[in-house]
């Protein structure tokens, strides 16, 4: 564990009994009781994630606004302050640099979030395009960030105390809230599919703010969840990870979220590749015989391989297996498929996605 | 505390051997490591199997980990209750049996006690 970077909450992981692996050259916690119990906490409940491995890049600057149409997929035309937009970032050919939520201050300020994997390259990216009346910092490791997801992330902020807004709205974020007396930016954001927040804070008041949540999660029996949930609950509601559903190979419209990209947009790195139809497309799948399939297993239409397994998991909330795969479009219409599995080859059926869409 | 009625292999499998047949499963080390046991995939009845050798897969939400067999043989039963409830061997690791080998001998097969299997967890780590 000694190579490995280390969040302002490393001590507090430790503490709470958590199972530390290295996620992308991060010490971070895969679990601290049970995957499927701290999963089922934030459907029901609450659970509360370290994420301050993500980066965090500042983009400063009269030019700011113009250059970001151009490094981003998608339109942000329209964002007032306080709002928050997804958006890929892509290689002249469409490949994909990363997927991307950029929080507007105003239209000469902006914070972009980053995969934790991606921040260095994605720095260098927005600086190799920088233009002079832009400035891109890299600020990652001035910033703890917590997510707190589950349909009773209220309670447990009020229990911990807030002074300013919550931000109500989803895709919106409030740039000081002060949580448990500690201030923070609070959006109203996150990656489970489920209601709640992610909250950024000064490093320092990493720890602070993660062991006043924890006593404030006690009144709804909120658990402290690793990446092991925080990926079946991603996955649970088919939303794309980095380096499985899209990578440097995988364009936007590959992996079906055409809705972040504004072909109509004046200009944007990888605009002309992208007006080309796509050749391929992510499809859902649940499997319909007994087994698992995951990642990079071959998905068949009779004998012909058509794609592959994206990210495949047991799906806890729905019960059953599931799958996401990357396959030739003109083979992504079929009822069922066949995914081998350890020389198998396991019928799977098309199935809608997000596979789990949280109740209204 | 690692039950003395049984013995132990380096893979974190027990047996536990009445005459020349051996239950085998996986230690309270072993299904903590692999977390929440989501699926087994279980041997045949009748089918041969050869010490060393591969012959169940037991998969966690986030991995599937092969279980080896010690002994060659014969699969003489399976836990057929671990189809419907994978979390039994969470839940009991040593009463949960993955499938029993009728074997023809022990010799060469390494095999520790409870003792040098606790021993041997504890130089792991």
């Amino acid at each position: 564990m000694d190579t490995l970077k280390k969040t302002p909450l490393y001590d507090v992981h430790i503490a709470l009994g958590g199972k530390m692996v290295d996620f992308g050259g991060w010490a971070l916690p895969v679990q601290y009781s049970s995957i499927l119990e701290e999963h089922k906490a934030v459907r029901e409940r609450c659970g509360l994630f370290d994420v301050s491995h993500m980066g965090e890049l500042w983009v400063s600057g009269e030019g700011a606004f113009p250059y970001l149409q151009y490094m981003l997929t998608n339109d942000i035309t329209t964002m007032t302050p306080g709002r928050c937009r997804y958006s890929m970032v892509c290689y002249e050919d469409g490949g994909t640099v990363d997927d991307v939520l950029v929080y507007k201050y105003s239209d000469t300020d902006y914070l972009v979030v980053v995969n934790a994997s991606n921040t260095e390259k994605d720095f260098e990216w927005f600086a190799a395009h920088a233009i002079p009346t832009v400035q891109v910092e890299n600020k990652s490791a001035e910033y703890a960030q917590l997510a707190l997801q589950g349909p009773k992330f209220m309670q447990v902020l009020e229990a911990a105390g807030v002074e300013g807004a919550i931000p109500e709205k989803n895709y919106t974020f409030v740039p000081e809230t002060k949580v448990a007396g500690i201030p923070c930016i609070v959006s109203r954001t996150g990656y489970t599919g489920e209601d709640g927040v992610e909250l950024y804070c000064a490093a320092k008041d990493g720890p602070a703010l993660h062991a006043a949540l924890m006593e404030a999660g006690k009144c709804v029996n909120m658990l402290p969840c690793g990446l092991g949930a925080r990926d079946t609950l991603r996955f649970e509601a088919s939303m794309p990870l980095y380096g499985h559903e899209m990578d440097a190979n995988v364009t936007p419209m590959e992996t079906g979220i055409s809705f972040a990209v504004k072909l109509n947009k004046e200009d944007f790195i990888g605009k002309e590749a992208l007006l080309a139809p796509a050749k391929r497309i992510r499809i859902g799948l649940k499997l319909i015989d007994r087994g698992i399939a995951r990642e990079h297993a071959d998905v068949y239409l009779g004998e012909k391989r058509v794609g592959h397994v994206t990210s495949g998991s047991p799906a806890p909330t729905l019960g059953g297996n599931y799958a996401m795969a990357l396959v030739d479009l003109e083979d992504s219409e079929a009822p069922v498929y066949e995914i081998e599995v350890r020389g198998r080859r396991l019928k799977a059926e098309k199935t809608a996605m997000p596979f789990y869409k949280r109740a209204k | 505390m690692t039950p003395n009625d049984r013995k132990y292999t380096k893979e974190h499998e027990w047996l536990l051997i009445e005459g020349n047949v051996a239950k085998i499963g996986i230690t309270d080390h072993a299904q903590d490591a692999l977390g929440d046991i989501v699926y087994v995939e279980l041997p045949a009845v009748g089918d041969a199997v050869e010490a060393g050798a591969s012959f169940a897969v037991v998969e966690s939400v986030k991995a599937a980990s092969e279980i080896y067999c010690a002994v060659s043989g014969k699969v003489v039963e399976i836990n057929e209750a671990l189809d419907g409830a994978p979390e039994e061997i969470n839940n009991d690791p040593y009463g949960a049996f993955i499938a029993a080998v009728e074997f023809e001998t022990l010799e060469g097969i390494e095999l520790l006690t409870a003792e040098e299997y606790e021993a041997f967890v504890a130089e792991e780590n």
